[in-house]
């Protein structure tokens, strides 16, 4: 296999292996939402926490957490308002998912 | 052949991530591959040329075309008018969108967009085609609407483009006299960043308290009131700023004099020592191109599910251009999202689908009132299918309920981590 054709078939196949489904299609969307303050890309130390690359159920209670006004917060409490738990689940979800470049690094 | 040995042939690490996989795909020019080209390399359209090619996992090709060489950022140049930043904190390179997304990133201005044929002029290249457009062009000036005003930017700066102007109205300030007096005009909504002129004032009034504490900020307000988190910043002009700025709702400007920097209102007339006049505003000017109808002379209307033009198929604007959905800021954030919603419909669309049916947006913008303490207003909105809109989601979204030192650490950060979301 020359580097020329094998470049080709790595392109085709990281194509058809991220053909979203219309479900992980929206929940890539909603993650989305979160990334200008949670970047995956964003650069360490950072007043954000990071978020990508956590376990699903963890970043779901503590979404959970903000909405019943039991964690603190300044504008979580606020946004996450704007999301059903349906949604929520979702967004933990593809985030746990979701690699995190400052991880892959160390 | 297994994963190792084939990255290994292509000269990369197994540990390569996926991205530099998507710069290597691109510098190889593949036929028949979709091909969008992207124009404007601001928090829209950067964002949107790295999520196209994310989304995409590098099967769509794109284009960046930005007329300046580096971003520089509208958000945070505040800090620079009070010596709290500098320019170079705010500019940052298009490199990690070449290196790292294989974004093809032209130096150039668009002459002309012919939709028809489906191709771009350039001034300096030469023209390119594409299967679609996404137009990120900010805004421009409507310089006409304020007698005296065209020509004169040198004496008036605007400096709600980041940038020299920043540094000239930067220099402006410091070189003002004692007990001088420096005005600044907000143009009537909707404008690029709704709190913007608010926390200029409080940015400047903290640097003249502690530098010239007998000048005076006048804030003259084309509007009946403060436009963006009220009781926030009158908290501000009533509180530390109480001897230094005088807010004057209903100021509109009908004309200005260069030479004594003098502005002449509809029911007053102020001389300045500093004089920062915010133009109305309009979408950019290349949206003229595309010969539709804009709503009062100024923003062009887009459908919600795909951020295309009304009646324009193939052509998506996004960012301060477009005619705001209700309750929508043009803030650099919300460009952000629209970006987001451009890139996973045109992928969607190239692969036969229908976008996502509910897209919903979130606006997060903090403002600075002094060197620490900072606020925010967020507001979360979704489709809605009834309406063909977007609408804010009743019960989310809120402001500050003071201003904090824990916010003015979020602000920061929010500036670098957007940085990062569109640009690493």
């Amino acid at each position: 296999m020359t580097g020329k054709s094998t470049l080709a078939a790595l392109c085709l196949l990281a194509g058809t292996t991220h053909a979203a489904a219309p479900a992980a299609m929206h929940a890539r969307n909603l993650a989305a939402n979160c990334t200008p303050c949670h970047s995956p890309d964003a650069p360490a130390p950072n007043a954000i926490p990071r978020i990508a690359s956590l376990p699903a159920d963890r970043i779901l209670q503590r979404l959970q957490a903000f909405r019943s006004g039991n964690a603190p917060a300044t504008v979580m409490h606020q946004i996450v308002r704007g999301y059903s738990d349906e949604q929520l689940a979702l967004i933990a979800t593809h985030l746990a998912a979701s690699p995190d470049p400052a991880f892959d690094q160390r | 052949m297994n994963r190792r040995r084939f990255l290994r042939s292509l000269g990369l690490a197994a540990t390569t991530p996926a991205s530099a996989i998507l710069a290597a795909c691109s510098s190889a020019p593949r036929r028949g591959a979709a091909h969008v080209v992207v124009v404007g390399g601001g928090y829209g359209g950067a964002t949107t040329a790295k999520y196209l090619r994310m989304w995409s996992a590098g099967r769509i090709d794109v284009t960046l075309v930005e007329r300046e060489a580096r971003f520089v950022s509208c958000p945070m140049s505040n800090l620079v008018l009070a010596g709290l930043r500098t320019l170079d904190d705010l500019t940052a390179s298009y490199d990690r969108l070449r290196t790292r997304w294989g974004v093809r990133v032209i130096n150039d201005e668009v002459a002309h967009i012919d939709v028809a044929r489906r191709k771009l002029r350039l001034a300096r290249n030469d023209g390119i085609g594409f299967d679609r457009v996404v137009l990120a062009p900010g805004v421009d000036f409507l310089t006409e609407q304020v007698a005296g005003l065209a020509g004169n930017f040198e004496r008036i700066p605007h400096a709600w483009k980041a940038g020299p102007q920043t540094e000239l109205l930067r220099r402006r300030i410091e070189a003002m006299p004692e007990g001088g007096v420096f005005a600044l005009h907000v143009p009537k909504s909707p404008y690029r960043c709704p709190p913007g002129p608010y926390e200029r004032a409080c940015l400047v009034a903290h640097y003249l308290r502690a530098r010239k504490p007998r000048a005076k900020l006048l804030l003259l307000d084309a509007n009946s009131e403060i436009q963006s988190k009220r009781a926030l910043f009158a908290a501000a002009f009533a509180g530390p700023y109480k001897d230094i700025i005088e807010y004057r709702p209903d100021s509109t400007l009908l004309s200005v004099d260069a030479q004594t920097l003098s502005a002449e209102l509809e029911f007053d007339r102020v001389r300045a020592d500093v004089l920062n006049v915010i133009p109305p505003m309009r979408a950019g000017r290349l949206v003229d191109s595309l010969d539709v109808p804009l709503t009062n002379g100024r923003w062009a209307d887009v459908d919600w599910r795909t951020m295309e033009v009304r009646d324009r198929p193939g052509v998506h604007l996004i960012g301060d251009a477009v005619l705001a959905a209700p309750g929508m800021p043009k803030s650099g954030h919300i460009a952000n999202q629209q970006a987001k919603l451009a890139a996973a419909a045109i992928v969607e669309l190239f692969d036969g689908r229908s976008p996502d049916p509910v897209p919903t947006l979130l606006n997060t913008c903090y403002s600075f009132v002094d060197d620490r303490n900072a606020i925010h207003v967020a507001t979360v909105h979704r489709y809605d299918a009834a309406e063909g809109t977007v609408l804010p989601v009743a019960g989310a979204g809120g402001l500050s309920s003071t201003a904090s030192e824990e916010e003015g650490h979020y602000a920061a950060a929010w500036a670098r981590n957007i940085r990062a979301d569109m640009l690493a």
